[in-house]
């Protein structure tokens, strides 16, 4: 059943993994530390694909066109922001008018559908040509370095209200803080690292596309999801491990099934469905447990005569 | 400290529910000053509170907090002023976040928030002093999660998170109403204790007659959006609970209500 080249994708899987991972970074800020479902991703990261492919294919150095894909997609996510906390307009519908926005801005910024980086000297370039598992160390250092740094971000005293602006705002502004400044950085920080993401995404893959974008939330969900429920969420150091590696994960289980002859069609309806199993399988397996206590708790007190 | 003239305070104008929650209300209070507010059902107290905090604008008058005219200020820009705690043992504290890094955040009210650690290991030894004060050995569970904590210990540590860096004034919104008995009297005498030390100027809204008669150094009573009674210090130390309902009946002519109020401890 499994193909010749079953440890060839397996260690494929890891390598995009790795580079998912800063995308899941992403999600992991804005979904769990700030409470904000932002769907804004999905077109962010097409977003960094685009100007880095754009930036690289018309001669500009690899590293600043990357830099300018993580400003670009900052400036949606702070835009995102704004349309949330000035706005007044809910979170969820905030992040779609963005996504959709960006579709056509993208367009705009590529001016094609589909640009190609083959021919062209990438960021990852010097990667390619060393030995098998020089991609894997480099972006495995590469992610576990902004793993580190998030993980500092969210100890420095404005990464400290950031993360009660998502547990009790009302506590946090009594404080002082502004909370509407606290949700803009925040959203903004997480789609640059998505746009980061999807520039790398796109050095890697040879080429831009319009649609690279599409279901990048789930994705990112999945991740974080995935990591959490495998690998512990009891502190911050530990949950963004968790979400490194359940990117990572999330990748191998999609090779694991692609190998078991699934469609590439149906990736999507997979992923979906492997969140929907993780979000609701930890609620109805404390419902059962809960039944048996209570269950227990009865018969222990009917024992007694029923009399407590 | 805290000057309030004239506010005014209506809600829904216009609308079959307008309703006039302050009516020229006019409270000063000087430093060290520890005022405690009691009255009936929508007198206006926690509107007041809600006017001092910034929560809420009021429509007419003026407010000025420690010589400075906060009338136009948001809640987060006053906050630096102004130590808060609310009714909600939940309310104070981020539950996810760490007893250090829930004290960090106060620790950083009304200053500049920058990119440096908010735990630090010389913040860590004076978080843990400054919780020694509370005696529940908290002091000893610095990285615990706040969320782990009882209603009695969240609400203790918000006192202190309120008061530790001095603030200008200090609000205490029902703050042991929703804490059990015993609970309830550790966070009283926490209060006193607190209050007294730090002599903070303190402004707390109760509907337990007996606390606001054995906290402070002066009363005043609220109804219908209006302050109906200011007692001072002297009078103060003679007040009963039995006194205090009849000066209210005396006042007003009818039963003092309140769905809540509690005559003794």
């Amino acid at each position: 059943m499994l193909h010749a080249g079953f440890w060839e994708a397996m260690l494929k899987s890891v390598e995009i993994g790795l580079l998912y991972a800063i995308m899941a970074f992403g999600v992991y800020l804005t979904f769990r530390i700030l409470d904000f479902p932002d769907l804004t991703v999905d077109g962010s990261f097409t977003t960094g694909a685009g100007i880095a492919a754009l930036g690289i294919t018309s001669g500009m150095n690899p590293f600043l066109a990357t830099l300018l894909a993580c400003i670009g997609g900052g400036l949606a996510g702070i835009l995102t922001g704004l349309i949330h906390t000035k706005g007044k307009v809910n979170a969820l519908l905030s992040g779609i008018l963005m996504m959709i926005a960006l579709h056509s801005i993208n367009l705009r910024i590529m001016g094609r559908s589909n640009i190609t980086l083959v021919n062209s000297e990438t960021l990852l370039s010097p990667l390619t040509d060393g030995f098998k598992y020089e991609f894997v160390l480099v972006m495995g250092v590469v992610a576990m370095a902004i793993k580190l740094l998030l993980d500092l971000f969210l100890k420095t005293e404005i990464g400290l209200a950031l993360r009660a602006t998502g547990d009790n705002a009302r506590m946090i502004r009594s404080l002082g803080v502004r909370t509407d400044t606290t949700i803009i950085i925040g959203v903004g920080l997480s789609n640059a690292m998505v746009a980061l993401a999807g520039a790398l995404i796109a050095q890697y893959q040879g080429f831009a596309d319009i649609q690279l974008g599409v279901g990048m939330i789930v994705i990112g969900l999945a991740s974080v999801i995935i990591g959490e429920a495998v690998f512990g969420h009891r502190t911050i150091v530990r949950t963004t491990l968790a979400v490194l590696l359940g990117a990572v994960l999330y990748r191998l289980i999609v090779a694991v099934a692609l190998q078991l002859e699934l469609d590439s069609t149906d990736l999507k309806l997979l992923t979906a469905v492997i969140v929907i199993i993780a979000l609701t399988l930890p609620m109805i397996r404390r419902a059962v447990r809960q039944r048996a206590d209570s269950r227990r708790r009865a018969v222990e007190l009917m024992q007694h005569g029923g009399d407590v | 400290m805290l000057h309030i003239q004239q506010v005014c305070k209506l809600f829904n104008p216009g609308t079959a529910d307008e309703k006039l929650a302050l009516v020229h209300i006019n409270l000063h209070l000087k430093q060290g000053d520890f005022v405690t507010v009691i009255g009936s059902n929508g007198a206006g107290k926690s509107t007041l509170m809600n006017v001092i905090s910034g929560v809420t604008l009021p429509d007419i008058g003026c407010v000025h907090i420690a010589g400075r005219d906060v009338s136009a200020m948001l809640e987060h820009t006053r906050s630096r002023w102004i130590g808060r705690v609310f009714q909600d043992p939940l309310a104070g504290t981020a539950p996810s976040m760490t007893i250090a890094e829930n004290l960090a955040l106060a620790y950083a009210r009304g200053r500049q928030r920058g990119l440096s650690v908010g735990v630090s290991r010389q913040r860590k030894s004076s978080f843990r002093e400054q919780l020694e004060i509370l005696g529940l050995g908290l002091e000893h569970r610095l990285s615990a999660k706040v969320g782990l904590l009882s209603g009695g210990e969240r609400q203790a540590l918000s006192l202190l998170m309120a008061t530790f860096t001095q603030p200008s004034l200090l609000l205490l919104d029902e703050h042991t109403a929703a804490l059990d008995p015993a609970r309830a009297e550790m966070i009283t005498r926490l209060t006193d204790k607190i209050v007294r030390e730090t002599s903070l100027t303190t402004l707390m809204v109760t509907h337990n007659m007996e606390q606001a008669i054995r906290l402070g150094n002066r009363l005043i009573m609220m109804d219908k959006g209006k302050i109906i009674l200011d007692i001072g210090a002297d009078q103060k130390k003679q007040l009963t609970v039995e006194k205090l309902l009849r000066e209210f009946e005396r006042l007003r002519g009818e039963k003092f209500v309140d769905d809540r109020v509690m005559l003794g401890g």
